[in-house]
C-alpha cells in the first residue's frame, strides 16, 4: 500500500476552509473538463486493502490502478464481473467508481452499482466516512456506497471502495449471425431471457453477435442450441475494443451519440450508421441530426443521449421536476456544503458559492 | 385479490403460533419524533377531513378496526395507531400525504406486515398508511421480462403471474406467500438465492414514489442507466423514513432449466463451514447455500418431515441451476468437496418433489423451531464466511452462560446468519434477557466485520445496535438524507437512524471495521 490519508484530509479541510475547488483526479483516463482548480491526486493513495477470494470481495484504495487489481484477481480466478471499460491504462478503481461505468457484460451480469458493498470517502468538510461494508447483505443505514458510483466525486472523494467478486469463466466463444437490426433486437432480447450463458451481445453493419461463457461443456453445449451462428476468431478483440470504445467506429469525426435506452425498444428511427450493445439497451449512432431530436428520440425510448465523448456533466439532465432537482440539490449541500469537490461536473450550475 | 389484514399480520404458522404470544406482555416504545406540538385533531376530525378525498369505509378510528394493526412481524411491541387509512390508488396515497403533510401528522406505510424489525410499528398520533389496497400487477412485459407491480402485490404473486412465459421473480424471503413487494423494496429483501440473483436492489429497476410532501418522483429506469444521483439506491432498504413506494418495476428472469439440491450431514459444525468456504472458493456461485444446526434441524424435521439427518450436528443444502449439463458438473464438484471436508453423509434430491421437500424445511425453519418454546427472538447479523466457526462457538458459549437455548439457521453462502433465540416470555425478565443475549450477538457480528442486519432492517429492535455500527458522522449523514427526502421527518419517525442523543444515552460505541478496539468483548 502506497501513501497516507492524512495528506488528502488536510487539503480538503484547506479547501473547505478557503471554499477553494478542487478537481479529483485519478489516472486521467476519463479525460473531464479542465477547470484550473487545484488538484486532488488520487494516484497518491493506492494498493489492495483487503482481499479474500473465498469471501468472494475486495478492498482496495482509490489510487489504485484498475488494472492491477484486475491482475490481481486474475491471478486468483476472479474478475469484475461487469467488466469495466478503463478508457486508458492509467485508469483508477476510485475513477471506475466515481464514473459508474459498466462494460459489455452489463445486461447479463449486472452493473458496477450491482457489486459495491462499501466506501470510504472525505465529505467535502474534509471528514474520512465509511459507509456499506464487505458483506454482501447489508441493510444497516442508508445505501450511501451506491449513491456515490457515478457522482462522479460530487458528493466525496472516494478513498477506499470494497466490491465484490466473482469466478472467471473458463471458456468463451463469439457467435455471429447476418441480421437487420430489428431481427437483432427482438433475438438479442429473446435469447437473453433464456437461461444460456449468453455474457455480451452486439449488432453492427448488419453482424450480430453474442458472446458465451461458462464451462467448456456449456459453451459447446449452447452454441449447439443457438442454431447456425458461426464461430468469429476475432472475438476477445471485439469485445475489448467494443468496450474501449477503440472501434474505427468510434473515431469518426461526425458526431458521435450514445443512446442509453428501453433494451427492447424498436429501431429508433435516426438515419446514420449504428452500433448496438447491451443487449439494446445502449445504440451508439453517428448521425447529423441537432441534438433536441437525439434528445427526443432517446426520451420516447424510455432513455437518454449523450454526445460522445463528453463525461460526467449533464446540465439540466438531474432530476426530472422540481421535487427531484430539490433533492439532488440537498445532497450535494449535504456531502459537500461549499461546492469544492469537482465543481464543473455533474449539474455544474448547481455548484454555486 | 382482497387483503385481509389481520390474516397478514404476520407470517401463518400452522399451529397458529406467532414469533412471540400474543399473552406478552406489551412493549412500551419510545419515539423520537422531531419536536411538533402535539396534535390536536381527533381520530374523528382527521377521518372527516379526509373523507374529502377517500371513502369513509377505507379509514379506520375505531380500536377494533385499528388492532390488526398494531403489531407487524415483530410482535413484542405494539402500538395501536391515531387512524388508519387504506388508500385504494396513487392518488389517493397521495391526498392522505398532502393532507398529513399540511396537518403535520407522523405517517407510517406499512404493506402485509410481516416485518421483523417493527419497520411498520404505529406511532401513536400517527396515520397508518396501509398499501394493501395497491394490490394489481399492472403490466407484464415477456420480452423485455419486466413486471410493473403496486406495491401491495405478494412476492409470490409476481413469480405466480409470469409463470406461464417461464419466468419468476427471483428474490425470495421466507415470508414470499404474504410479503408484498413494496415492503421488499423498503426492506432491501434477500432470500435464499441471493448469493447467485441478488438482492431486491438487483432485481428492481424502476420505482415511483411519493414524498411527504406528496411530489411524485421517478426514479431509475426500464433502460439501463440513467443520470443523476442514484436516488433509487436510497429508496431501497430506506425503512419508509424517504418516501411512500407507489408503483415498482421488477426484472424476472428465465426459470432455470433444472434445479438439484444437495443435503449434506456433518459431525461437527466446523467442517461444514470449511465446505461452504471451499465451495466458494472453487468457483463456483451456488443457487442456494444454507446451514442448519441440529436444534435447526429437528425442528425443521419434525415440523415437515423433509427426511432430514436429525443427528447431523449441522447440515447443508447446495443447490445448482442452469442448463443441465452445467448443473451436472457443479453436482459432482460440490459433492467432491463436501466428501472431501468430512460430510457424513451426501444425498442428492430425486426429483423436484423431493427437492422441494428439502427447502421446505428450511423456509418454515423459524416457525418450527417456533414451536420449541413459548416464544422466540430471531436475530439478522451477517458475518464473513470465515468467521463462522467462532462466532458460532461463542454463541454456544453465551446460550449457556444465558441459560437460553439457540438455534441457527445461517444464509451460508452469503454470510447472513439468523441466531433464533428460544424464551418464555411468562417468566419475568425472560424478554430483557434475550434481547441482551441478541445486543451481545450483534456486538459481536460488527466487532467481526459484519453487520447488525443482512435482510430484516433496523425498524425500532436494532435502533441502539447502529450507534455501534456508524460513528456520529455517519448518522449525521443519515439524517441529512432524510432530511433531503423529507425536511419534515414526518415519515416513520423514529425508526432505522438513532439520533445522536440517544446514541450518547446509551453510551453505544462505535465498532468499524475492526479498525477499534472493543473491551466489552471476550477475545478468543
Amino acid at each position: 500500500m502506497q501513501g497516507d490519508l492524512e495528506p488528502l484530509l488536510a487539503q480538503v479541510r484547506r479547501a473547505y476552509q478557503e471554499s477553494m475547488p478542487l478537481s479529483i483526479r485519478g489516472g486521467g483516463s476519463k479525460r473531464l473538463p479542465v477547470t484550473g482548480e487545484s488538484v486532488l491526486d488520487m494516484r497518491l493513495y493506492s494498493g489492495v486493502v483487503e482481499y479474500q477470494p473465498s469471501e468472494l470481495f475486495i478492498t482496495v484504495r482509490a489510487g489504485t490502478l484498475l488494472v492491477a487489481v484486475e491482475r490481481l484477481l486474475e491471478e486468483n480466478g476472479q474478475m469484475l464481473a461487469f467488466e469495466p471499460p478503463h478508457l486508458g491504462l492509467q485508469a483508477t478503481v476510485g475513477g471506475m467508481v466515481a464514473a459508474g461505468l459498466s462494460g459489455p457484460r452489463r445486461m447479463t451480469a449486472g452493473a458496477l452499482r450491482d457489486y459495491v458493498l462499501g466506501v470510504r470517502l472525505i465529505d467535502g468538510q474534509g471528514r474520512d466516512l465509511s459507509f456499506g461494508g464487505r458483506v454482501i447483505k447489508n441493510v444497516a443505514g442508508f445505501d450511501v456506497s451506491r449513491l456515490m458510483v457515478g457522482a462522479w466525486g460530487t458528493l466525496g472523494v472516494i478513498t477506499e471502495v470494497t466490491l465484490k467478486v466473482a469466478p472467471r469463466f473458463s471458456h468463451q466463444m463469439t457467435l455471429e449471425w447476418n441480421l437487420s437490426e430489428t431481427q437483432a433486437l427482438k433475438r438479442m432480447n429473446e435469447w437473453i431471457g433464456q437461461s444460456w450463458p449468453i455474457t455480451a451481445t452486439s449488432h453492427h453493419q448488419g453482424h450480430f453477435r453474442v458472446r458465451l461463457e461458462g464451462s467448456a461443456a456449456s459453451v459447446e453445449v449452447s452454441a449447439k442450441a443457438l442454431a447456425g451462428g458461426r464461430e468469429v476468431h476475432d472475438g476477445k478483440w471485439w469485445w475489448s475494443a467494443l468496450r474501449e470504445q477503440q472501434l474505427d467506429f468510434f473515431a469518426t469525426p461526425r458526431p458521435l451519440w450514445r443512446i442509453v435506452v428501453r433494451p427492447t425498444a424498436p429501431p429508433l428511427g435516426l438515419s446514420g450508421q449504428s452500433l448496438i450493445e447491451w443487449g439494446g439497451g445502449v445504440r451508439w449512432m453517428v448521425c447529423e441530426h441537432g441534438s433536441n431530436q437525439v434528445g427526443l428520440v432517446a426520451h420516447h425510448a424510455g432513455g437518454y443521449a449523450q454526445r460522445h465523448p463528453s463525461m460526467g456533466v449533464y446540465p439540466m439532465m438531474l432530476g426530472t421536476n422540481h421535487e427531484g432537482q430539490r433533492i439532488h440539490r440537498a445532497l450535494r449541500e449535504l456531502f459537500d456544503p461549499r461546492s469544492i469537490l469537482n465543481p464543473a461536473l455533474m449539474a455544474p450550475e448547481w455548484a454555486s458559492r | 385479490m382482497s387483503v385481509s389484514p389481520s390474516s397478514l399480520a404476520s407470517i401463518p404458522v400452522p399451529d397458529g403460533k406467532h414469533f412471540s404470544s400474543e399473552s406478552h406482555e406489551q412493549k412500551s416504545v419510545t419515539t423520537e419524533l422531531p419536536t411538533y406540538p402535539e396534535i390536536q385533531l381527533s381520530p374523528a376530525q382527521i377521518r372527516s377531513a379526509l373523507s374529502r378525498w377517500l371513502p369513509e369505509s377505507s379509514i379506520l378510528i375505531s380500536e377494533e378496526s385499528k388492532r390488526p394493526y398494531e403489531t407487524d412481524g415483530l410482535s413484542a411491541y405494539r402500538q395501536m395507531p391515531y387512524v388508519v387509512v387504506l388508500p385504494a390508488n396513487e392518488k389517493e396515497v397521495q391526498a392522505v400525504l398532502r393532507y398529513a403533510h399540511e396537518q403535520r401528522i407522523p405517517v407510517v406505510a406499512r404493506g402485509s406486515g410481516t416485518g421483523l424489525s417493527g419497520g411498520a410499528l404505529p406511532h401513536a398520533r400517527g396515520i397508518l398508511l396501509s398499501l394493501a389496497r395497491l394490490n394489481r400487477i399492472l403490466a407484464i412485459d415477456p420480452l423485455a421480462r419486466t413486471v410493473r407491480v403496486q406495491p401491495g402485490v405478494r412476492n409470490l404473486a409476481i413469480s405466480q403471474a409470469v409463470a406461464p412465459h417461464g419466468l419468476y421473480y427471483a428474490p425470495d424471503p421466507s415470508s414470499q406467500i404474504a410479503c408484498s413487494i413494496g415492503g421488499n423494496v423498503a426492506e432491501n429483501s434477500g432470500g435464499v438465492h441471493c448469493l447467485k440473483y441478488g438482492l431486491t436492489f438487483h432485481n428492481v429497476m424502476s420505482i415511483r414514489v411519493l414524498t411527504m410532501s406528496g411530489d411524485l418522483l421517478e426514479l431509475g429506469s426500464e433502460a439501463p442507466e440513467t443520470v443523476g444521483y442514484d436516488l433509487m439506491a436510497l429508496m431501497i432498504g430506506s425503512e419508509g423514513l424517504l418516501a411512500v413506494i407507489t408503483e415498482i418495476i421488477v426484472k424476472v428472469i428465465a426459470k432455470p432449466q433444472t434445479a438439484k439440491v444437495i443435503l449434506a450431514s456433518f459431525d461437527r459444525i466446523e467442517q461444514a463451514g470449511d465446505a461452504v468456504a471451499q465451495i466458494i472458493a472453487s468457483g463456483i456461485i451456488p443457487a442456494g447455500l444454507e446451514m442448519m444446526d441440529r436444534l435447526a434441524t429437528r425442528a425443521a424435521e419434525d415440523f415437515v418431515h423433509a427426511g432430514y439427518p436429525v443427528e447431523a450436528a449441522a447440515v447443508l443444502l447446495c443447490e445448482s441451476d442452469g442448463l443441465p449439463i452445467v448443473v451436472d458438473e457443479e453436482l459432482a464438484r460440490m459433492k467432491e468437496i463436501l466428501e472431501s471436508a468430512g460430510a457424513s453423509e451426501i444425498r442428492v434430491a430425486r426429483d423436484d418433489d423431493e427437492r422441494q421437500k428439502f427447502w421446505a424445511g428450511r423456509k418454515a425453519a423459524f416457525p418450527a423451531v417456533g414451536r420449541l418454546a413459548p416464544d422466540y427472538y430471531c436475530i439478522d447479523g451477517t458475518i464473513p464466511r470465515s468467521r463462522l466457526g467462532e462466532v458460532l462457538t461463542q454463541i454456544a458459549h453465551w446460550s449457556q452462560e444465558f441459560g437460553l437455548e439457540v438455534a441457527n439457521v445461517f444464509h451460508a453462502g452469503d454470510g447472513n446468519l439468523h441466531p433464533l433465540i428460544l424464551y418464555d416470555a411468562a417468566i419475568p425478565d425472560a424478554f430483557e434477557k434475550t434481547e441482551a443475549l441478541a445486543a451481545k450477538i450483534l456486538e459481536l457480528c460488527v466487532a467481526m466485520g459484519g453487520t447488525i442486519t443482512g435482510e430484516h432492517g433496523v425498524g425500532v429492535e436494532k435502533i441502539n445496535q447502529m450507534c455501534l455500527q456508524f460513528g456520529t458522522e455517519e448518522l449525521e449523514i443519515f439524517h441529512g438524507i432524510r432530511k433531503a427526502f423529507d425536511p419534515t421527518g414526518l415519515l416513520n419517525p423514529g425508526k432505522a437512524i438513532p439520533t445522536l442523543q440517544r446514541c450518547a444515552e446509551i453510551g453505544g460505541m462505535h465498532v468499524h471495521e475492526n479498525r477499534l478496539p472493543f473491551p466489552e468483548l471476550p477475545r478468543f
